[in-house]
């Protein structure tokens, strides 16, 4: 459904480009849920936002559905890959109520049955009809997510990308938000691709994840090899104590500063 | 404040925390706005003195005979107040406050025609410049700089030269040299919210470039435009009465403030009220909105 092949993406040109993502290539079946984790600059969400049309690649080719895309795409391209981004409070219009963010994507693809089609995303996603007509600052921060979720999902995308949609959050709501959307990956049959720094997160939602670092993919393992401790790289180890909580070897070998990155 | 509403009643309508229809949203928006604006004293008293002044224009007629703001008595020159005439009279026997109901008239024509073409100018310049960036920033804003290197009122004078004195060109010269500020504005805003995910994720359900100003930056920017415009009117209005003054702006014998002030500046020590009272007028009508911007900015300030 999603494939990446031999990817580098760069921002800025010419001499002073700096190169995010060097030679990424991934692959995600569809209905398969893959999670991308690395520290903070190791380029995962770079590959996110090239995959969802956001910033454009420079060498490579990415495939959707088995058409390779560009940055620009067409409404029928837009309409089958969605994103729900990290921040709650800054992916939502702050003058917009919920029913205007949803009535938007509905108005751009000229969807039929709109006011149903809301109506019936907001049961979806666990919003009463109460909520509809709020604005942004009157909800809390999982419900601000659960309308970022709606908004996505109104389109009826196949593919579902997620920026660490759940670090915002508490984490008695983080379970809420991964509950649903497991629930709704299930309900759709969506093909999701997940970036997270949190691997307990990534765990939960996807089946294979992908280790990154400094822009390249270290290795692609699975979930319950991960648990299992049955990682190849020396990164992904570094990654997994470091997950695990504080630990006294760690300091003593040094490794702390790159571990925490 | 802190009582909760009644049930039942308009206010609990407008405070609902579920609203249910669009409707009730907005209306809720906007009341919970307007509480916060009528705390503040002073910006309510800018408010009552900017709708005096609107209520005066329109009703202007009713307030007073129309013929008297023009209606000469020559015998009756230069009286001081009285019953029958309450500012006194000018040098041509007129009725000063004849002349400052209708005046207001004037004023606020070339207030809101400069707001009707500097606002849009300013947007269509300011908006495209902040979203694209690059050559088209670069092109847009050193168009703006270009017209904010005119001098405003040499610009209105050679404009008042050229097309003749009247209130339209005062209009046109004032608005030429007062949209650049409003494109600045419009860009700055536009950048500050440009980055935001609001925007990515309309990009990424496919809205157009035109969609996306439209509906998510446009009412962003807004608020902050026509605080700007409510502030400069005070210097709008004193632009004018300054065209009126050097007798470019409306002509006699239209009763216009600074034109009023111009001709009773041969008089002023002895009949001081032929040039005091349509000051007056100018000073509280420019103090009015600037209160009333002041109380609009803080309002937009605490609800963020």
């Amino acid at each position: 459904m999603i494939a990446l092949d031999r990817v580098t993406i760069a921002y800025g040109s010419g001499p002073r480009a700096v190169v995010a993502v060097r030679d990424f290539t991934l692959a995600v079946p569809e209905g398969e849920a893959v999670g991308l984790v690395g520290e903070s600059g190791s380029g995962k969400s770079t590959v996110l936002r090239a995959v969802a049309g956001l910033i454009p690649y420079a060498v490579g080719e990415i495939t959707l559905a088995g058409r390779r895309v560009e940055r620009r795409r067409t409404t029928a391209e837009r309409k089958m890959v969605q994103m729900v981004f990290q921040d709650p409070y800054g992916s939502l219009h702050p003058n917009q109520t919920v029913d205007q963010t949803l009535a938007m994507p509905v108005a751009i693809h000229r969807l039929d049955r709109g006011e149903a089609r809301i109506a019936r995303v907001l049961a979806e996603v666990g919003l009463g009809r109460e909520h509809r007509y709020r604005y942004p600052y009157q909800l809390s921060g999982g419900q601000r997510q659960r309308v970022a979720i709606a908004r996505a999902l109104i389109l009826e995308p196949r593919i579902l990308l997620l920026d660490e949609p759940t670090s915002a959050l508490d984490v008695s709501v983080q379970a809420e938000i991964l509950n649903l959307l497991s629930r709704l990956r299930r309900d759709h049959g969506l093909t999701m691709l997940m970036v997270s720094h949190d691997l307990a997160v990534i765990a939960h939602l996807c089946e294979r994840i992908g280790v990154m670092s400094r822009g390249q993919l270290l290795e692609v393992t699975t979930a319950t090899a991960m648990a299992n401790n049955q990682v190849t790289h020396d990164y992904t180890r570094q990654l997994l104590r470091s997950n695990a909580g504080f630990d006294r070897s760690s300091v003593s070998s040094g490794e702390l500063d790159v571990a925490a990155g | 404040m802190a009582t909760a509403p009644v049930p039942g009643t308009a206010r609990a309508w407008l405070l609902s925390p579920a609203p249910a229809s669009r409707r009730q949203a907005r209306f809720g928006r906007w009341y919970r706005a307007w509480l916060g604006f009528r705390r503040n004293p002073l910006a309510m008293s800018g408010l009552a003195i900017v709708a005096l002044l609107v209520l005066m224009a329109v009703f202007a007629p009713l307030i007073v005979d129309p013929q008297s703001a023009t209606l000469q008595v020559l015998q009756d020159r230069l009286q001081p107040a009285s019953w029958q005439h309450p500012f006194g009279t000018d040098e041509l026997g007129r009725d000063i406050f004849a002349r400052v109901v209708f005046g207001s008239r004037i004023t606020l024509t070339i207030v809101v025609m400069v707001g009707v073409i500097v606002v849009p100018v300013g947007l269509a310049i300011g908006l495209p410049a902040g979203y694209f960036g690059g050559v088209v920033d670069t092109v847009l804003m050193r168009i703006t700089d270009i017209f904010l290197a005119f001098p405003r009122l040499v610009l209105a004078l050679a404009f008042a030269a050229a097309l003749g004195p009247g209130i339209e060109n005062a209009v046109i010269a004032i608005a030429l040299t007062a949209w650049p500020p409003y494109a600045r504005l419009a860009r700055a805003e536009t950048l500050t919210c440009r980055r935001a995910e609001f925007i990515q994720a309309a990009e990424l359900q496919g809205a157009s470039h035109l969609r996306i100003i439209a509906t998510q930056i446009v009412p962003l920017c807004l608020p902050s435009v026509i605080i700007r415009l409510t502030l400069d009117m005070a210097g709008i209005i004193l632009t004018a009465a300054g065209l009126g003054f050097l007798g470019l702006g409306a002509q006699p014998p239209a009763p216009e403030w600074g034109a009023m002030v111009s001709s009773g500046r041969q008089v002023l020590l002895d009949q001081w009220w032929v040039a005091t009272i349509p000051g007056l007028a100018i000073f509280i009508v420019s103090l009015g909105f600037n209160l009333l911007g002041d109380g609009l900015r803080d309002a937009s300030d605490s609800r963020s």
